[in-house]
């Protein structure tokens, strides 16, 4: 049976390049960087190496970028520290409601601490309105969060405008952008972002899991969350994990480049979109101008459980909502005001450079098999 | 000193000419249970069975397992000493120091099964208690209300002094009650209800119906990791997986919509008859509480029972949630319980199911169905896993 992976967006297969430089670090360079002799040095100098990836690819200084276990880590210490930091000049924190669950759980967490948390409704297709960030951006503004790239459905925020609001209204708000998605697929440039704070994942770019990065702009303080020996200049403590640091920075380098790998995305993306509208039933649920890596649809009738689980048993592995809330509805397409039956039979498609037009083929003549397949109960 | 721990029988001493048929189950039951932790002698005297560790084996984990294993009324770790009362003076003060030192009243309770022992049990327990309480000078004697009650035991090849027992799991030694096939779907109430059975001395095999692509194999292995968990008292078993799709979408699309639910579980019973008879088992358990559900009020399980060729127990028929909760909390399933993935029972559940089906139109609402030949694919199509303990 051929494997068909089309849930990117929930993680990655490891690229070969990456896998064998783990390997590398912990058999032959396993040494501790804080080590004084030659074998620390050279770990050193793959963690030098690694920095310099990520940070370059963000259009930033080595110094700018603290490694952690992940997106999710990533989040909490920017927007923690970034309260904790500044909750003497405000308690006013923007951000939106289908955010990652690593953002609103760490914001519900500030709430309770006093905190006053403004949650941004998108639109039907799960867009943020600029002119709604804008207005809710005040001079009391202490932090803004917001993803790049939404992991459900792929529409694309307009962190540009939080940027301006914050200069215009002169706020005192530092600027955090969530690009676990959007990282290795849109150019990512922290200054012309005008981010003081962006995190990305490595297990989404075929890096291995457990390992993230955050970039805090030079100048920006913001308090750490756990304490240490001092490693990534105290802001994460702990022996760095070398394996998983090289292999994030091999992973990076080993990117193709951004505008081809869109243009392929795109052709994808458009053939699954036709493919999948000529099917009865069948509604988009991403915006005609998402990330072409991710496409949300319902599939009519059909929970989306089920036709998972029957492409699953022929190979094909996509997701529902998201993965990292299974069994649970999707939060995202809720606030978009979607009915519940489409909620409940939404599924997400999420593409990598490992994928063909050939894989979609397959995977279209399936699906249809499916929706004849099976038994439809009321949603 | 040594210490050994004391098994104390429960139900199965009064068992009368079959007594030595439970008690050797029952300690096949406990070697069974304890061998992989260590080396322990193990044997059976007087309806009290001394476990002691050989080779530093740990006897807390002993202590852990022996609180999971039915037909013990109580347990506890003892002091084994010599047979005479200097030795058994000193062993109590040295064995249960930390325990008297943090009370202030205590008493001394013996038993004497030895009857050759010079001294008898209230002179025992004079010489225990005063030689304490000089030991420790604020500790007082009392004998209606005592904090603490140090025990001595002068049995026919030593003496063993102890604390406070702790009460065992009750019940009678799994093996010795026949053989049942558990209908366990994931909830919360067919652990509950196979911990009963085999706590009344039933061996389980179970049997599980899954249904994809409209469950999941997590929902599977939720029953599997249930099973281990119901397995730390029942011991080891085997699960049937039934793929039962199939019927499901056959009787949803050839039988009236409110019957669904019931015809379904006619079905069920059908084919955990078929297994449970090949299995050697005598009867079938489901975790039906009556009322519960659409599927359990009183007409709901007639129609239900009359599809099973053989008794069915329903050890929860009479119980309100609340206490089922109470017992899955007890035995730990309650958490894996309500993980929350689609099983075979609700997956198809209908809006409006009937809660007083009439056996005579369920009957004719089934006519249309190929009964046997869908029987016989559930059958012939099921999975079988061995499930081993939780360690």
């Amino acid at each position: 049976m051929t494997e068909i992976y089309f849930d990117n967006s929930a993680t990655t297969r490891v690229c070969p390049e990456a896998a064998r430089k783990a390997m590398e670090m912990m058999t032959q360079n396993y040494g501790n960087p804080s080590s004084m002799h030659a074998l620390g040095f050279r770990a050193e100098q793959e963690l030098r190496a690694a920095r310099e990836a990520v940070s370059s690819f963000l259009g930033a200084q080595p110094e700018e970028i603290y490694f952690t276990s992940g997106g999710t880590e990533s989040n909490n210490i920017a927007i923690e520290g970034a309260a904790e930091a500044r909750k003497k000049r405000g308690k006013r924190i923007v951000t939106t409601a289908i955010e990652h669950h690593s953002v609103l759980k760490t914001a519900k967490h500030l709430e309770q601490k006093g905190f006053e948390i403004v949650y941004l409704k998108p639109d039907k297709r799960g867009k943020i309105d600029p002119k709604q960030v804008r207005s809710a951006i005040t001079p009391d503004t202490i932090l803004v969060s917001m993803m790049r790239v939404n992991n459900e459905v792929g529409s694309i925020l307009p962190v540009e405008a939080a940027a301006d609001a914050i200069e215009e209204k002169k706020a005192p708000a530092l600027l955090h952008i969530d690009a676990v998605q959007a990282f290795g697929k849109l150019p990512l440039h922290a200054h012309r972002l005008r981010a003081d704070l962006i995190s990305v994942s490595g297990h989404k770019i075929h890096a291995p899991k457990g390992i993230g990065a955050l970039y805090v702009r030079k100048g920006v303080h913001i308090v750490p969350l756990t304490y240490g020996g001092g490693q990534e200049k105290d802001m994460r403590p702990g022996t760095e994990s070398m394996p998983l640091i090289a292999a994030l920075g091999t992973a990076v380098n080993a990117l193709p480049d951004l505008n081809k790998e869109m243009a392929a995305m795109k052709e994808l993306n458009m053939f699954l979109r036709k493919g999948l509208s000529e099917i009865e039933g069948v509604a988009i649920n991403s915006p005609d101008d998402a990330l072409p890596y991710i496409l949300n649809f319902s599939a009519g009738g059909v929970r989306a459980e089920t036709m998972l689980h029957f492409l699953s048993e022929h190979g094909i592995y996509v997701s529902s909502g998201s993965a990292c809330s299974k069994g649970h509805e999707s939060h995202v397409l809720k606030a978009m005001g979607l009915p519940r039956e489409r909620v409940a039979s939404a599924l997400r498609l999420s593409f990598c450079r490992y994928n063909t037009i050939d894989e979609a083929k397959i995977f279209l003549s399936v699906f249809r098999e499916g929706m004849k397949a099976i038994v439809r109960r009321p949603l | 000193m040594k210490e050994i721990l004391l098994v104390k029988l429960g139900e199965v001493v009064l068992k009368g000419l079959n007594r030595r048929t439970f008690e050797d189950v029952l300690l096949k039951n406990i070697r069974r249970r304890i061998c992989s932790l260590g080396s322990f002698d193990i044997n059976e005297r007087q309806s009290t069975v001394y476990i002691t560790p050989k080779d530093g084996a740990d006897l807390g984990d002993a202590e852990k397992r022996i609180s999971k294993i039915f037909g013990i009324a109580t347990y506890s770790r003892a002091c084994e000493t010599e047979k005479n009362i200097s030795a058994i003076c000193s062993a109590a003060y040295e064995y249960l120091y930390k325990e008297l030192s943090a009370v202030k009243t205590f008493k001394v309770e013996c038993k004497r099964s030895d009857k050759k022992f010079p001294l008898k049990s209230p002179q025992i327990c004079t010489e225990v208690g005063s030689f304490l309480q000089k030991k420790f000078p604020s500790l007082k004697v009392d004998v209606h209300n005592p904090e603490y009650t140090v025990r001595v035991e002068v049995r026919d090849f030593a003496a063993y002094v102890h604390g406070n027992s702790k009460r065992g799991a009750g019940g009678i030694p799994v093996g010795t009650g026949g053989k049942a096939a558990v209908l366990i779907s994931g909830g919360i109430d067919s652990p509950v209800a196979a911990w009963m059975m085999a706590r009344r001395g039933v061996e389980l095999t179970a049997i599980h119906f899954a249904s994809p692509p409209y469950t999941s194999e997590r929902a599977e292995q939720k029953a599997a990791d249930l099973l281990r968990r119901v397995g730390e008292y029942a011991g080891h078993m085997t699960m049937f997986t039934v793929p039962f799709a199939k019927v499901q979408e056959e009787i949803l699309s050839k039988c009236p919509e409110n019957l669904f639910t019931v015809i379904m579980r006619r079905f069920m019973m059908r084919a955990a008859e078929k297994i449970a008879q090949r299995e050697g088992c005598g009867a079938l358990i489901t975790g039906e509480s009556l009322g519960q559900v659409a599927s359990q009020t009183l007409p709901a399980i007639v129609c239900t029972d009359d599809a099973a060729g053989m008794p069915v127990f329903r050890p929860l028929i009479g119980m309100d949630k609340v206490d089922i909760i109470s017992i899955a909390r007890r035995i730990d399933t309650y958490d894996l319980s309500i993980l929350p993935y689609e099983d075979c029972c609700t997956v198809f559940t209908p809006r409006h199911p009937r809660t007083h089906p009439v056996l005579k139109f369920v009957c004719q609402a089934e006519e249309t169905l190929d009964v046997d030949g869908l029987i016989e694919n559930c059958v012939s199509g099921a999975k079988i896993t061995k499930i081993e303990p939780n360690r």
